[in-house]
């Protein structure tokens, strides 16, 4: 039995018809996904990955700036929230401007990633603490300006933030409301998905490709050693505020489309828990490896959601009342949870092949 | 014309003055050796040749041009490679990815070029590949290319030091003490794949402080001691210097 899984694996990995056949089982399974969660267990789940795939899109623009070129940021989220509310102010009654979508996620991204560099650029002499101090800092001071920009002249409407926000309407069709196509039924959480996934994929294919390339290598000969690498002709400057930026970009991105999901945009949603819970994420899954990341960031943005819908009902079922309410005891599992995989699997759940070795091994022997 | 040539180089930490008033001209396809006993501001010197200490005074001309206080990456563009006294690896990446970090400067592919893979990029990248391995080979590590830098022996680590450094094509390779603690046979062997280098048209500055390898090797040699430049010439010659003695050895008693 184990042995035909073993010979089924291989046929998909190595055969060329086999590679096609499983991506296409794989498109199909992430095609029907919704359906099957919203006829197994409701809409709400379908949101929940939705949201998992922001997620995601930003613990691999974090793990560009933590992963690859090494330096910790702790205040991330700011880059999120300037995306979000660069789609929010310019797609919503607030200031009466209705821009599309497809203007507002460039728009998101380039903004993000002019604050990546500003806020990057005096930190470039920092390293380690100090730097996620200051990163810390400069994400508070994002979310604050957000909290009190509604005096004297109202930009973003205080911590009351932006309502009534447009959704993202391709075509003519909007994903706001169920869209029949093809005589199926589409919710707008359903056409959410889709495009998440498919912006999501793209990210990946990003990080993957820069990973392996000149700039990858300079990113990475930085976080080794920064002196060596400058000593090497790598412009250390700029190849780090090339990372904010990168970085940057991508939580732009999943700003604006957080907006448009949402509809609604304050600041409490860009608070610090935020920027640590990504950074979870990057370390939990597997710091500098692009699929890690990936698992990380949906593992962790659907197991306290999932925590959330069964622990109540289980308590009340076993011992007939609720003794630990849900969200308390997701911060427990969630603080357990990551002692475990420091303790367990010190370089994430799915380190690259290389973090493994350098966490891992003593002495391996030289040739491949 | 010489390659290097530093002109009244003074450098201060606090109140002690590393380097007082020193002058020297590398010329072009020589070995020059800078030797001196422990703490007589040698790699002191040599950081300020490459750009990671500024001087407080005085001057560097590389080719012709001055590179006084110019950051490390713009001085290892314009020619000048170095290796460390504690080697400095990228500890985490394989042997072969180190030397490919030492043509980032030669090559140019940026974000975009990456993320499309352009024909431009790829051959790019292929040419950086292959001239790592050449380097490897060169120095004789290739059968560890795909081992961790960190997982090297020590010496091979030095060579990969010095790969890293000729990936940068440059024209003054400045090895601080590559030798340290090696035992004869790898010196020997290390002895001529510097005699190599000089003869593939690299000149060489090495701090060292095995003896018998400096007045072996260098063409010329300057003897550093308290800061200040106290002999300089051909290693017969430096060597029967009473000052050099005297800093080696103590003065006579009186």
């Amino acid at each position: 039995m184990r042995a035909d899984w073993q010979r089924l694996l291989y046929w998909f990995r190595r055969d060329a018809r086999g590679r096609w056949i499983g991506l296409a089982l794989i498109v199909v399974a992430l095609a029907v996904l919704p359906f099957v969660l919203e006829a197994s267990v409701g809409r709400t789940w379908v949101r929940i990955i939705d949201l998992a795939l922001l997620y995601a899109m930003l613990a691999l623009g974090l793990n560009i700036v933590v992963g690859f070129a090494g330096l910790l940021d702790l205040g991330y989220i700011a880059f999120y929230a300037v995306g979000a509310y660069a789609y929010a102010l310019l797609a919503s009654p607030h200031f009466g401007v209705h821009l599309p979508w497809w203007v507002l996620l460039p728009v998101g991204a380039v903004l993000a990633a002019f604050f990546g560099v500003v806020l990057g650029a005096p930190t470039l002499r920092l390293r380690g603490d100090y730097l996620a101090i200051v990163t810390l800092g400069f994400g508070e001071i994002i979310r604050i300006f957000l909290n009190n920009l509604n005096a004297p002249i109202n930009i973003t409407n205080g911590p009351q933030g932006v309502n009534l926000i447009d959704t993202i309407a391709i075509d003519g069709v909007s994903f706001a409301k169920t869209n029949t196509l093809l005589g199926i039924p589409f919710p707008g959480t359903h056409l959410h998905y889709y495009l998440f996934l498919l912006i999501a994929v793209l990210v990946m294919f990003v990080c993957m490709r820069l990973e392996d390339s000149r700039i990858g290598r300079a990113w990475v000969a930085i976080r080794e050693d920064e002196i060596a690498a400058q000593a090497m002709g790598i412009n250390t400057r700029n190849i780090k505020l090339l990372a904010f930026a990168m970085g940057a970009t991508f939580g732009g991105v999943a700003g604006g489309l957080f907006s448009s999901l949402q509809g609604f945009v304050s600041p409490e949603s860009f608070a610090v828990w935020e920027s640590i819970t990504v950074l979870c994420m990057v370390v939990l899954g597997g710091m500098g490896h692009v699929a890690g990341v990936v698992l990380g960031a949906l593992l962790l943005a659907t197991l306290p959601e999932l925590l959330r819908h069964t622990a109540a009902p289980l308590q009340q079922q076993l011992l007939g009342k609720v003794i630990l309410d849900p969200e308390s005891l997701r911060m427990l599992l969630f603080g357990l949870a990551l002692i475990l995989v420091m303790l367990l699997r010190p370089a994430g759940l799915w380190p690259s092949p290389t973090r493994r070795r350098e966490l891992t091994s003593t002495r391996v022997s030289g040739t491949v | 014309m010489s390659l290097l040539e530093a002109r009244n180089i003074r450098k201060s930490f606090g109140g002690l003055q590393a380097l007082s008033e020193v002058s020297l001209a590398i010329d072009s396809g020589e070995i020059y050796g800078l030797i001196g006993p422990n703490g007589a501001g040698k790699t002191t010197l040599f950081n300020v040749f490459t750009g990671l200490y500024k001087p407080d005074a005085g001057s560097v001309l590389f080719n012709g041009a001055d590179v006084t206080g110019r950051k490390p990456n713009l001085i290892a563009a314009a020619g000048v490679a170095r290796t460390f006294q504690n080697i400095r690896l990228f500890a985490n990446m394989t042997a072969v990815e180190n030397v490919m970090v030492g043509r980032h400067l030669r090559a140019r592919a940026g974000a975009l070029g990456a993320i499309l893979r352009d024909r431009t990029t790829m051959l790019e990248e292929t040419a950086i590949r292959r001239r790592a391995h050449e380097l490897l080979e060169y120095v004789g590590v290739l059968r560890h290319a795909h081992a961790l830098a960190k997982n090297l022996a020590y010496g091979d680590q030095r060579r990969l030091e010095i790969a890293r450094a000729l990936a940068t094509d440059p024209k003054l390779l400045a090895l601080d003490e590559p030798a340290a603690g090696m035992n004869a046979t790898e010196t020997a062997s290390l002895r001529r794949l510097l005699e190599q280098i000089r003869s593939d048209k690299v000149t060489i500055l090495l701090i060292e402080h095995d003896v018998k390898l400096v007045m072996g090797l260098c063409n010329r040699v300057a003897v550093l001691d308290y800061g200040k430049k106290i002999a300089e010439g051909a290693p017969a010659l430096v060597q029967r210097d009473p000052a050099v003695i005297e800093a080696y050895l103590g003065g006579a008693l009186p």
